[in-house]
Protein backbone atom coordinates (compact mmCIF):
# COMPACT_ATOMS: atom_id res chain seq x y z
CA UNK A 1 0.00 0.00 0.00
CA UNK A 2 1.46 3.50 -1.16
CA UNK A 3 1.55 6.07 1.93
CA UNK A 4 0.85 9.62 1.26
CA UNK A 5 0.06 12.94 2.98
CA UNK A 6 -1.64 16.31 2.17
CA UNK A 7 -2.99 19.23 4.12
CA UNK A 8 -6.23 18.04 2.78
CA UNK A 9 -7.99 15.70 0.68
CA UNK A 10 -11.73 15.92 -1.15
CA UNK A 11 -13.55 13.78 -2.14
CA UNK A 12 -15.22 14.12 -5.17
CA UNK A 13 -14.39 15.66 -8.17
CA UNK A 14 -17.11 17.56 -9.83
CA UNK A 15 -17.99 21.38 -9.30
CA UNK A 16 -17.96 21.36 -5.76
CA UNK A 17 -15.16 19.69 -4.82
CA UNK A 18 -13.13 21.26 -7.67
CA UNK A 19 -13.90 24.66 -6.34
CA UNK A 20 -13.45 23.49 -2.67
CA UNK A 21 -9.96 22.39 -3.89
CA UNK A 22 -9.13 25.46 -5.57
CA UNK A 23 -10.11 27.62 -2.93
CA UNK A 24 -7.77 25.72 -0.27
CA UNK A 25 -4.64 25.46 -2.79
CA UNK A 26 -5.01 29.33 -3.04
CA UNK A 27 -4.48 29.61 0.25
CA UNK A 28 -1.52 27.31 0.40
CA UNK A 29 -2.76 24.10 1.69
CA UNK A 30 -1.12 21.15 -0.09
CA UNK A 31 -4.76 19.01 -1.68
CA UNK A 32 -5.62 15.94 -3.37
CA UNK A 33 -8.56 15.42 -5.46
CA UNK A 34 -10.01 11.51 -5.53
CA UNK A 35 -12.47 11.11 -8.07
CA UNK A 36 -13.67 7.86 -9.42
CA UNK A 37 -14.54 8.42 -12.55
CA UNK A 38 -11.72 8.43 -14.83
CA UNK A 39 -12.46 12.18 -15.63
CA UNK A 40 -13.24 15.45 -13.59
CA UNK A 41 -16.38 17.68 -13.49
CA UNK A 42 -18.47 15.10 -12.26
CA UNK A 43 -22.44 15.18 -13.38
CA UNK A 44 -21.82 18.13 -15.01
CA UNK A 45 -19.91 15.72 -18.30
CA UNK A 46 -23.53 14.44 -18.56
CA UNK A 47 -25.74 17.15 -18.39
CA UNK A 48 -24.99 18.61 -21.88
CA UNK A 49 -28.18 21.31 -22.06
CA UNK A 50 -27.81 24.86 -20.97
CA UNK A 51 -28.61 27.06 -17.98
CA UNK A 52 -25.17 26.61 -15.82
CA UNK A 53 -23.15 29.66 -14.52
CA UNK A 54 -25.37 32.31 -14.63
CA UNK A 55 -24.64 33.50 -11.05
CA UNK A 56 -20.78 32.22 -11.41
CA UNK A 57 -19.86 33.55 -14.92
CA UNK A 58 -22.84 35.73 -15.76
CA UNK A 59 -23.68 33.44 -18.90
CA UNK A 60 -25.28 30.37 -19.67
CA UNK A 61 -22.82 27.81 -20.15
CA UNK A 62 -23.69 24.10 -20.35
CA UNK A 63 -22.23 21.46 -18.34
CA UNK A 64 -19.50 20.47 -19.53
CA UNK A 65 -18.81 23.70 -20.03
CA UNK A 66 -18.64 24.79 -16.46
CA UNK A 67 -16.83 21.56 -15.85
CA UNK A 68 -14.23 22.76 -17.57
CA UNK A 69 -14.03 26.00 -16.39
CA UNK A 70 -13.55 24.46 -12.80
CA UNK A 71 -10.74 22.03 -14.04
CA UNK A 72 -9.26 25.84 -15.80
CA UNK A 73 -9.61 27.30 -12.28
CA UNK A 74 -7.10 24.56 -11.24
CA UNK A 75 -4.22 26.18 -13.85
CA UNK A 76 -1.34 26.99 -11.68
CA UNK A 77 -2.25 25.65 -8.85
CA UNK A 78 -0.58 22.15 -7.28
CA UNK A 79 -3.40 20.61 -6.82
CA UNK A 80 -3.10 17.10 -6.67
CA UNK A 81 -5.14 14.73 -8.88
CA UNK A 82 -6.50 11.09 -8.47
CA UNK A 83 -8.72 10.08 -11.19
CA UNK A 84 -10.29 6.65 -11.37
CA UNK A 85 -10.20 6.08 -7.70
CA UNK A 86 -12.64 4.58 -5.26
CA UNK A 87 -12.74 6.01 -1.79
CA UNK A 88 -13.36 2.88 0.77
CA UNK A 89 -13.11 4.14 4.40
CA UNK A 90 -12.33 7.15 6.11
CA UNK A 91 -10.94 6.74 10.20
CA UNK A 92 -9.96 9.50 12.52
CA UNK A 93 -6.41 8.51 14.13
CA UNK A 94 -5.31 11.21 16.74
CA UNK A 95 -5.71 14.07 15.59
CA UNK A 96 -5.50 13.28 11.53
CA UNK A 97 -7.43 11.90 9.32
CA UNK A 98 -6.89 8.69 7.49
CA UNK A 99 -8.97 7.92 4.14
CA UNK A 100 -8.21 4.47 1.57
CA UNK A 101 -8.57 4.45 -1.91
CA UNK A 102 -7.74 2.41 -5.31
CA UNK A 103 -7.72 2.89 -8.48
CA UNK A 104 -6.47 0.96 -11.43
CA UNK A 105 -3.30 3.34 -11.81
CA UNK A 106 -1.83 3.39 -8.14
CA UNK A 107 -3.35 0.37 -6.69
CA UNK A 108 -4.53 1.30 -2.81
CA UNK A 109 -3.15 4.35 -1.33
CA UNK A 110 -3.67 5.67 1.91
CA UNK A 111 -3.80 9.38 3.01
CA UNK A 112 -3.08 10.89 5.58
CA UNK A 113 -4.12 14.68 5.82
CA UNK A 114 -5.95 16.80 8.68
CA UNK A 115 -8.76 17.86 6.74
CA UNK A 116 -11.21 15.97 5.01
CA UNK A 117 -13.77 17.79 2.25
CA UNK A 118 -16.67 15.15 1.68
CA UNK A 119 -18.10 16.55 -2.22
CA UNK A 120 -19.58 13.13 -3.13
CA UNK A 121 -23.07 14.70 -4.82
CA UNK A 122 -25.83 12.81 -4.55
CA UNK A 123 -27.49 9.69 -6.17
CA UNK A 124 -31.15 8.92 -7.66
CA UNK A 125 -33.65 7.59 -5.80
CA UNK A 126 -34.84 4.58 -7.90
CA UNK A 127 -37.70 1.68 -8.59
CA UNK A 128 -36.43 0.24 -4.59
CA UNK A 129 -37.34 3.43 -2.90
CA UNK A 130 -40.89 3.41 -4.91
CA UNK A 131 -42.19 0.03 -4.19
CA UNK A 132 -44.37 0.28 -7.45
CA UNK A 133 -45.97 -3.65 -7.82
CA UNK A 134 -45.07 -5.32 -10.88
CA UNK A 135 -42.99 -7.77 -12.81
CA UNK A 136 -39.09 -7.04 -12.85
CA UNK A 137 -38.24 -6.34 -16.26
CA UNK A 138 -35.42 -4.26 -18.20
CA UNK A 139 -35.51 -0.82 -19.49
CA UNK A 140 -36.48 0.70 -16.10
CA UNK A 141 -33.33 3.36 -15.92
CA UNK A 142 -33.11 6.30 -13.44
CA UNK A 143 -33.43 9.78 -15.96
CA UNK A 144 -29.52 10.20 -15.05
CA UNK A 145 -28.38 7.09 -15.83
CA UNK A 146 -30.55 7.16 -19.04
CA UNK A 147 -28.83 10.66 -19.87
CA UNK A 148 -25.75 9.15 -19.49
CA UNK A 149 -26.35 6.44 -21.49
CA UNK A 150 -27.37 8.79 -24.32
CA UNK A 151 -24.68 12.19 -23.72
CA UNK A 152 -21.74 10.16 -22.91
CA UNK A 153 -21.89 6.24 -23.87
CA UNK A 154 -24.10 7.21 -27.70
CA UNK A 155 -26.86 4.52 -26.65
CA UNK A 156 -30.46 4.72 -27.08
CA UNK A 157 -32.30 3.51 -24.11
CA UNK A 158 -35.46 3.01 -25.88
CA UNK A 159 -38.61 3.72 -28.00
CA UNK A 160 -41.51 4.20 -26.10
CA UNK A 161 -40.81 6.20 -23.02
CA UNK A 162 -43.03 6.92 -19.78
CA UNK A 163 -41.51 9.30 -17.13
CA UNK A 164 -42.29 9.21 -13.28
CA UNK A 165 -41.97 12.24 -11.40
CA UNK A 166 -41.32 16.04 -13.28
CA UNK A 167 -38.04 16.94 -11.77
CA UNK A 168 -36.13 19.14 -14.02
CA UNK A 169 -34.03 15.61 -14.70
CA UNK A 170 -37.03 13.76 -15.81
CA UNK A 171 -37.93 16.72 -17.81
CA UNK A 172 -34.76 17.81 -19.86
CA UNK A 173 -34.51 13.59 -20.46
CA UNK A 174 -38.13 14.40 -22.00
CA UNK A 175 -36.60 16.27 -24.57
CA UNK A 176 -33.07 14.96 -25.29
CA UNK A 177 -35.40 11.35 -25.67
CA UNK A 178 -37.74 13.37 -28.05
CA UNK A 179 -34.94 14.67 -30.01
CA UNK A 180 -32.75 11.51 -30.41
CA UNK A 181 -36.07 10.08 -31.73
CA UNK A 182 -38.14 8.72 -29.51
CA UNK A 183 -41.81 9.54 -27.88
CA UNK A 184 -42.39 10.40 -24.62
CA UNK A 185 -45.91 9.10 -23.87
CA UNK A 186 -46.39 10.93 -20.86
CA UNK A 187 -45.15 12.36 -17.38
CA UNK A 188 -46.18 10.89 -14.38
CA UNK A 189 -46.42 13.35 -11.21
CA UNK A 190 -47.78 12.09 -7.37
CA UNK A 191 -47.96 15.77 -7.28
CA UNK A 192 -50.89 18.21 -7.67
CA UNK A 193 -48.15 20.40 -9.30
CA UNK A 194 -44.95 20.13 -11.26
CA UNK A 195 -41.72 19.40 -9.50
CA UNK A 196 -39.41 20.71 -11.84
CA UNK A 197 -39.16 24.83 -13.00
CA UNK A 198 -41.45 26.23 -15.23
CA UNK A 199 -39.00 27.07 -17.57
CA UNK A 200 -38.46 23.03 -18.24
CA UNK A 201 -41.96 22.88 -18.11
CA UNK A 202 -42.48 24.82 -20.99
CA UNK A 203 -39.21 23.47 -23.62
CA UNK A 204 -39.12 20.39 -22.28
CA UNK A 205 -42.82 19.05 -22.39
CA UNK A 206 -45.24 21.74 -24.19
CA UNK A 207 -42.86 22.14 -26.84
CA UNK A 208 -43.18 18.67 -28.15
CA UNK A 209 -47.13 18.06 -26.47
CA UNK A 210 -46.02 16.00 -24.22
CA UNK A 211 -48.80 15.06 -21.38
CA UNK A 212 -48.22 15.54 -17.76
CA UNK A 213 -50.44 13.87 -15.63
CA UNK A 214 -50.68 15.94 -12.35
CA UNK A 215 -51.66 14.21 -8.98
CA UNK A 216 -51.05 10.72 -10.95
CA UNK A 217 -49.40 7.68 -9.72
CA UNK A 218 -48.09 4.35 -11.82
CA UNK A 219 -49.14 1.74 -9.90
CA UNK A 220 -48.16 -1.10 -12.05
CA UNK A 221 -45.15 -2.16 -14.05
CA UNK A 222 -45.91 -4.62 -16.73
CA UNK A 223 -43.50 -6.85 -19.15
CA UNK A 224 -41.72 -10.46 -19.19
CA UNK A 225 -38.03 -9.53 -20.34
CA UNK A 226 -38.80 -6.16 -21.46
CA UNK A 227 -40.91 -3.65 -19.72
CA UNK A 228 -44.16 -3.73 -21.97
CA UNK A 229 -46.57 -0.99 -20.43
CA UNK A 230 -47.68 0.56 -16.96
CA UNK A 231 -50.29 1.59 -15.46
CA UNK A 232 -51.31 5.41 -14.10
CA UNK A 233 -54.02 5.97 -11.76
CA UNK A 234 -55.38 9.28 -10.21
CA UNK A 235 -54.26 9.93 -6.50
CA UNK A 236 -57.27 10.07 -4.27
CA UNK A 237 -57.66 11.16 -0.87
CA UNK A 238 -58.37 8.05 0.67
CA UNK A 239 -61.58 6.70 0.77
CA UNK A 240 -62.12 8.78 -2.47
CA UNK A 241 -62.55 5.95 -5.44
CA UNK A 242 -59.71 5.77 -8.41
CA UNK A 243 -61.35 5.90 -11.20
CA UNK A 244 -59.72 6.94 -14.37
CA UNK A 245 -57.11 4.56 -14.13
CA UNK A 246 -55.50 3.84 -17.63
CA UNK A 247 -52.68 1.95 -19.01
CA UNK A 248 -49.82 3.40 -21.22
CA UNK A 249 -47.53 0.59 -23.26
CA UNK A 250 -43.95 1.74 -23.30
CA UNK A 251 -40.48 -0.15 -23.87
CA UNK A 252 -38.65 2.54 -21.13
CA UNK A 253 -39.21 3.74 -18.01
CA UNK A 254 -37.36 6.91 -16.52
CA UNK A 255 -37.59 7.44 -13.19
CA UNK A 256 -37.26 11.28 -11.48
CA UNK A 257 -37.91 10.74 -8.34
CA UNK A 258 -35.52 12.74 -5.98
CA UNK A 259 -32.01 13.04 -5.33
CA UNK A 260 -30.46 11.78 -2.00
CA UNK A 261 -26.95 12.86 -0.80
CA UNK A 262 -24.14 10.20 -1.09
CA UNK A 263 -23.08 9.31 2.51
CA UNK A 264 -22.02 5.65 2.90
CA UNK A 265 -18.69 6.43 3.51
CA UNK A 266 -19.14 9.11 5.93
CA UNK A 267 -21.85 6.96 7.81
CA UNK A 268 -18.93 4.34 8.26
CA UNK A 269 -16.96 7.19 9.39
CA UNK A 270 -19.27 8.46 12.10
CA UNK A 271 -20.54 11.61 10.70
CA UNK A 272 -23.67 12.68 11.75
CA UNK A 273 -26.63 13.21 9.26
CA UNK A 274 -29.77 15.67 9.07
CA UNK A 275 -33.21 13.84 8.86
CA UNK A 276 -34.28 16.56 6.56
CA UNK A 277 -31.43 17.33 3.90
CA UNK A 278 -29.84 13.85 4.20
CA UNK A 279 -26.50 15.27 4.14
CA UNK A 280 -24.42 15.45 7.06
CA UNK A 281 -25.13 18.29 10.15
CA UNK A 282 -22.72 20.92 9.58
CA UNK A 283 -21.63 23.94 12.04
CA UNK A 284 -20.99 27.19 10.85
CA UNK A 285 -17.68 26.18 8.99
CA UNK A 286 -19.20 23.09 7.64
CA UNK A 287 -17.54 20.94 9.99
CA UNK A 288 -19.20 17.66 10.62
CA UNK A 289 -19.73 16.53 13.29
CA UNK A 290 -16.56 14.79 13.26
CA UNK A 291 -13.80 16.88 13.64
CA UNK A 292 -11.48 17.40 10.35
CA UNK A 293 -14.07 16.16 8.18
CA UNK A 294 -16.06 18.88 6.30
CA UNK A 295 -19.15 18.67 4.18
CA UNK A 296 -20.06 20.47 0.65
CA UNK A 297 -22.04 20.77 -2.80
CA UNK A 298 -25.08 17.94 -2.93
CA UNK A 299 -23.72 15.79 -0.33
CA UNK A 300 -24.52 18.03 1.81
CA UNK A 301 -27.98 18.99 0.79
CA UNK A 302 -29.17 18.64 -2.91
CA UNK A 303 -29.42 21.91 -4.67
CA UNK A 304 -31.00 22.88 -7.71
CA UNK A 305 -28.00 25.23 -9.31
CA UNK A 306 -24.27 23.97 -9.49
CA UNK A 307 -23.40 27.95 -9.18
CA UNK A 308 -24.75 27.41 -5.21
CA UNK A 309 -23.11 24.47 -4.67
CA UNK A 310 -19.70 25.86 -6.26
CA UNK A 311 -20.32 29.56 -3.95
CA UNK A 312 -20.78 26.71 -1.18
CA UNK A 313 -17.96 24.71 -1.59
CA UNK A 314 -15.81 27.92 -1.89
CA UNK A 315 -17.16 29.41 1.75
CA UNK A 316 -15.81 25.25 2.79
CA UNK A 317 -12.48 25.94 1.81
CA UNK A 318 -12.08 29.04 3.31
CA UNK A 319 -13.04 27.41 6.50
CA UNK A 320 -10.90 24.51 5.94
CA UNK A 321 -7.98 26.94 5.82
CA UNK A 322 -8.47 28.78 9.12
CA UNK A 323 -8.91 25.10 10.60
CA UNK A 324 -6.08 24.21 9.26
CA UNK A 325 -4.19 27.31 10.51
CA UNK A 326 -5.44 26.92 14.09
CA UNK A 327 -8.51 29.54 14.13
CA UNK A 328 -10.88 28.96 16.12
CA UNK A 329 -14.37 28.97 15.15
CA UNK A 330 -15.80 30.53 18.12
CA UNK A 331 -19.43 30.34 19.39
CA UNK A 332 -22.31 29.70 17.56
CA UNK A 333 -25.33 29.64 17.98
CA UNK A 334 -28.26 27.31 16.44
CA UNK A 335 -29.72 27.77 13.68
CA UNK A 336 -33.46 26.11 12.74
CA UNK A 337 -36.36 25.66 10.57
CA UNK A 338 -39.24 27.79 11.60
CA UNK A 339 -42.83 27.72 9.75
CA UNK A 340 -42.60 26.44 6.11
CA UNK A 341 -38.87 26.16 5.99
CA UNK A 342 -37.99 22.18 5.13
CA UNK A 343 -34.22 23.04 6.33
CA UNK A 344 -31.30 25.47 6.88
CA UNK A 345 -27.97 25.03 5.69
CA UNK A 346 -25.29 25.26 7.81
CA UNK A 347 -27.31 24.55 10.81
CA UNK A 348 -25.08 26.91 12.69
CA UNK A 349 -24.20 30.72 13.24
CA UNK A 350 -20.84 31.97 13.89
CA UNK A 351 -20.98 35.21 15.81
CA UNK A 352 -17.94 36.83 13.90
CA UNK A 353 -18.43 37.93 10.36
CA UNK A 354 -20.87 37.14 7.31
CA UNK A 355 -22.80 33.93 7.65
CA UNK A 356 -24.33 32.76 4.21
CA UNK A 357 -27.50 30.05 4.70
CA UNK A 358 -29.35 28.34 2.05
CA UNK A 359 -33.00 27.15 2.75
CA UNK A 360 -35.54 25.20 1.11
CA UNK A 361 -39.31 26.36 1.31
CA UNK A 362 -42.01 23.96 2.16
CA UNK A 363 -44.63 26.80 0.54
CA UNK A 364 -45.69 27.90 -3.05
CA UNK A 365 -46.52 31.31 -3.44
CA UNK A 366 -45.97 34.75 -4.25
CA UNK A 367 -45.10 38.08 -1.91
CA UNK A 368 -43.58 35.70 1.14
CA UNK A 369 -41.55 37.41 3.47
CA UNK A 370 -38.45 36.01 5.11
CA UNK A 371 -37.86 36.21 8.62
CA UNK A 372 -35.35 35.38 10.98
CA UNK A 373 -35.87 35.33 15.06
CA UNK A 374 -33.35 35.27 17.81
CA UNK A 375 -35.24 34.00 21.02
CA UNK A 376 -38.53 35.45 19.32
CA UNK A 377 -37.26 38.88 18.58
CA UNK A 378 -36.51 39.35 14.23
CA UNK A 379 -33.71 40.11 13.23
CA UNK A 380 -33.82 40.09 9.52
CA UNK A 381 -37.11 40.58 7.66
CA UNK A 382 -36.93 40.09 4.01
CA UNK A 383 -39.54 40.00 0.93
CA UNK A 384 -39.05 37.66 -1.71
CA UNK A 385 -40.77 37.97 -4.74
CA UNK A 386 -41.76 34.23 -5.27
CA UNK A 387 -40.93 30.95 -3.43
CA UNK A 388 -41.18 27.36 -4.47
CA UNK A 389 -39.90 24.16 -2.69
CA UNK A 390 -38.12 23.63 -5.77
CA UNK A 391 -35.89 27.11 -5.88
CA UNK A 392 -33.47 26.98 -3.12
CA UNK A 393 -33.26 30.49 -1.13
CA UNK A 394 -30.23 32.22 0.09
CA UNK A 395 -30.15 34.90 2.69
CA UNK A 396 -26.89 36.93 4.33
CA UNK A 397 -26.72 37.48 8.19
CA UNK A 398 -23.49 39.47 9.85
CA UNK A 399 -22.64 38.58 12.82
CA UNK A 400 -22.85 42.57 13.95
CA UNK A 401 -26.34 43.21 13.03
CA UNK A 402 -27.60 45.51 15.79
CA UNK A 403 -30.52 43.13 16.34
CA UNK A 404 -27.89 40.37 17.38
CA UNK A 405 -25.35 42.25 18.84
CA UNK A 406 -27.77 43.86 21.58
CA UNK A 407 -29.23 40.70 21.99
CA UNK A 408 -26.01 39.50 23.26
CA UNK A 409 -25.13 42.17 25.53
CA UNK A 410 -28.81 42.45 27.17
CA UNK A 411 -28.09 38.34 28.10
CA UNK A 412 -30.66 37.04 26.58
CA UNK A 413 -31.40 33.33 27.21
CA UNK A 414 -32.76 31.86 23.89
CA UNK A 415 -29.86 31.34 21.28
CA UNK A 416 -31.30 29.81 18.66
CA UNK A 417 -31.83 31.58 15.34
CA UNK A 418 -34.95 30.09 14.11
CA UNK A 419 -35.77 30.89 10.16
CA UNK A 420 -39.20 31.32 8.77
CA UNK A 421 -41.75 31.88 5.52
CA UNK A 422 -44.41 33.88 5.97
CA UNK A 423 -47.15 34.71 3.23
CA UNK A 424 -49.64 37.65 4.54
CA UNK A 425 -53.08 36.86 4.59
CA UNK A 426 -54.71 38.59 1.66
CA UNK A 427 -57.25 41.22 1.91
CA UNK A 428 -60.85 39.82 1.53
CA UNK A 429 -59.35 36.22 0.70
CA UNK B 1 -55.73 33.76 -33.10
CA UNK B 2 -55.39 33.25 -29.44
CA UNK B 3 -52.33 31.76 -27.46
CA UNK B 4 -52.22 30.62 -24.20
CA UNK B 5 -48.64 30.35 -22.97
CA UNK B 6 -46.45 30.19 -19.65
CA UNK B 7 -44.08 33.14 -19.09
CA UNK B 8 -40.56 31.72 -18.65
CA UNK B 9 -38.72 34.74 -17.99
CA UNK B 10 -39.06 33.98 -13.88
CA UNK B 11 -39.93 31.43 -11.67
CA UNK B 12 -43.31 33.18 -11.39
CA UNK B 13 -44.48 31.94 -14.50
CA UNK B 14 -47.54 34.02 -15.13
CA UNK B 15 -50.19 32.73 -17.99
CA UNK B 16 -49.69 34.75 -20.71
CA UNK B 17 -52.77 35.24 -23.06
CA UNK B 18 -51.37 36.42 -26.66
CA UNK B 19 -53.72 37.91 -29.60
CA UNK B 20 -53.72 38.71 -33.22
CA UNK B 21 -51.04 37.79 -35.42
CA UNK B 22 -49.85 41.10 -36.97
CA UNK B 23 -46.38 41.87 -35.37
CA UNK B 24 -47.94 45.76 -35.01
CA UNK B 25 -51.33 44.62 -33.19
CA UNK B 26 -50.40 41.78 -31.31
CA UNK B 27 -51.71 42.02 -27.57
CA UNK B 28 -50.27 40.17 -24.39
CA UNK B 29 -52.31 40.31 -20.92
CA UNK B 30 -51.86 38.22 -18.42
CA UNK B 31 -48.13 39.47 -17.44
CA UNK B 32 -47.13 41.44 -14.10
CA UNK B 33 -43.91 42.69 -15.71
CA UNK B 34 -42.77 44.02 -18.90
CA UNK B 35 -40.47 40.81 -19.30
CA UNK B 36 -43.65 38.82 -19.89
CA UNK B 37 -45.00 40.95 -23.00
CA UNK B 38 -41.81 40.90 -24.47
CA UNK B 39 -41.64 36.75 -23.56
CA UNK B 40 -45.36 36.89 -25.54
CA UNK B 41 -44.39 38.32 -28.39
CA UNK B 42 -41.22 36.64 -29.62
CA UNK B 43 -42.58 33.32 -28.85
CA UNK B 44 -46.27 33.94 -30.87
CA UNK B 45 -44.07 35.62 -33.65
CA UNK B 46 -40.97 33.68 -34.01
CA UNK B 47 -40.84 31.03 -31.01
CA UNK B 48 -36.98 29.82 -30.56
CA UNK B 49 -34.85 27.63 -28.79
CA UNK B 50 -31.03 26.97 -27.54
CA UNK B 51 -30.44 23.36 -28.87
CA UNK B 52 -27.77 21.29 -27.74
CA UNK B 53 -26.69 17.67 -28.66
CA UNK B 54 -24.09 15.60 -28.94
CA UNK B 55 -21.63 14.39 -32.02
CA UNK B 56 -20.52 11.20 -32.58
CA UNK B 57 -16.58 11.31 -31.89
CA UNK B 58 -13.95 8.37 -33.03
CA UNK B 59 -12.19 8.76 -29.53
CA UNK B 60 -11.37 6.34 -27.22
CA UNK B 61 -12.37 8.31 -23.76
CA UNK B 62 -15.81 9.24 -25.04
CA UNK B 63 -17.98 8.03 -27.56
CA UNK B 64 -20.24 11.40 -27.74
CA UNK B 65 -18.70 15.37 -27.96
CA UNK B 66 -21.20 17.49 -26.54
CA UNK B 67 -22.57 20.91 -28.91
CA UNK B 68 -24.60 23.61 -28.87
CA UNK B 69 -26.03 26.39 -30.93
CA UNK B 70 -24.61 29.72 -30.56
CA UNK B 71 -27.95 31.09 -30.33
CA UNK B 72 -31.54 30.00 -30.09
CA UNK B 73 -32.84 29.15 -33.41
CA UNK B 74 -36.18 28.70 -34.97
CA UNK B 75 -38.16 25.79 -33.84
CA UNK B 76 -38.68 24.60 -37.17
CA UNK B 77 -35.20 24.49 -37.66
CA UNK B 78 -34.15 22.10 -34.79
CA UNK B 79 -34.91 18.49 -36.72
CA UNK B 80 -32.98 19.57 -39.31
CA UNK B 81 -30.21 20.59 -37.47
CA UNK B 82 -30.86 17.13 -35.38
CA UNK B 83 -30.31 15.26 -38.64
CA UNK B 84 -27.57 16.91 -39.41
CA UNK B 85 -25.50 16.59 -36.33
CA UNK B 86 -26.13 12.93 -36.55
CA UNK B 87 -25.18 12.18 -39.41
CA UNK B 88 -21.63 13.37 -38.50
CA UNK B 89 -18.23 11.61 -37.48
CA UNK B 90 -15.57 13.41 -35.39
CA UNK B 91 -12.04 13.09 -35.15
CA UNK B 92 -10.26 14.20 -31.97
CA UNK B 93 -8.63 16.60 -30.77
CA UNK B 94 -11.65 19.06 -30.71
CA UNK B 95 -11.67 22.21 -27.79
CA UNK B 96 -14.35 23.51 -26.18
CA UNK B 97 -15.48 26.26 -28.60
CA UNK B 98 -14.36 24.87 -31.47
CA UNK B 99 -16.79 25.14 -34.68
CA UNK B 100 -18.35 22.38 -35.73
CA UNK B 101 -20.84 23.13 -38.05
CA UNK B 102 -20.12 27.09 -39.58
CA UNK B 103 -23.68 28.80 -40.76
CA UNK B 104 -26.40 26.33 -40.38
CA UNK B 105 -29.14 26.14 -43.58
CA UNK B 106 -27.50 30.30 -44.32
CA UNK B 107 -28.92 30.92 -40.64
CA UNK B 108 -25.60 32.10 -39.56
CA UNK B 109 -26.12 29.92 -36.32
CA UNK B 110 -23.18 28.05 -35.55
CA UNK B 111 -22.43 24.63 -33.49
CA UNK B 112 -19.98 24.85 -31.18
CA UNK B 113 -18.13 21.85 -29.25
CA UNK B 114 -18.95 22.69 -25.13
CA UNK B 115 -16.57 20.06 -24.05
CA UNK B 116 -12.18 19.23 -25.16
CA UNK B 117 -11.25 15.82 -26.24
CA UNK B 118 -7.83 15.69 -26.46
CA UNK B 119 -6.33 13.36 -29.31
Amino acid sequence: MKHTEFDAVVIGGGASGLSAAAEMSRGGASVAVVEREETLGGILNQCIHNGFGLHQYNEELTGPEYAERCIRDLDGLSVKVFTGMTVTLMETEEGTQLLYGFSRESGMVRFRCRAIVLAMGCRERNRGNLGTPGTRPSGIFTAGLAQRLVNIDGMVPGRECVIVGSGDIGLIMARRMTWIGARVRGVIEIQPYPAGITRNIVQCLRDFDIPLYLSHSITRIYGKDRISGVDVAPVRNAGGEASGAFHIPCDTLLLSVGLVPENEISRKAGVRLHPETGGPVVDARYMTSVTGIFACGNVLHVHDLVDYASEEARHCGQAVLDYLSGVSAGEQLRVGAGRNVKYVVPGRFALTGKNRFYLRSMITGTGARLCVRLGGIEVLRRKLPYVQPSEMISFDLAADEDAISSRFTTGGDETDLEVSLEIPEKEGA
Amino acid sequence: MKKDLICISCPIGCRLTVEGENPEKISVSGNRCPRGEIYGREEALAPSRMVTATVAIESEKLARLPVKTDRPIGREHIPSLLNQLYALELVPPVYCGDIILDDFAESGVRILATRTIEA
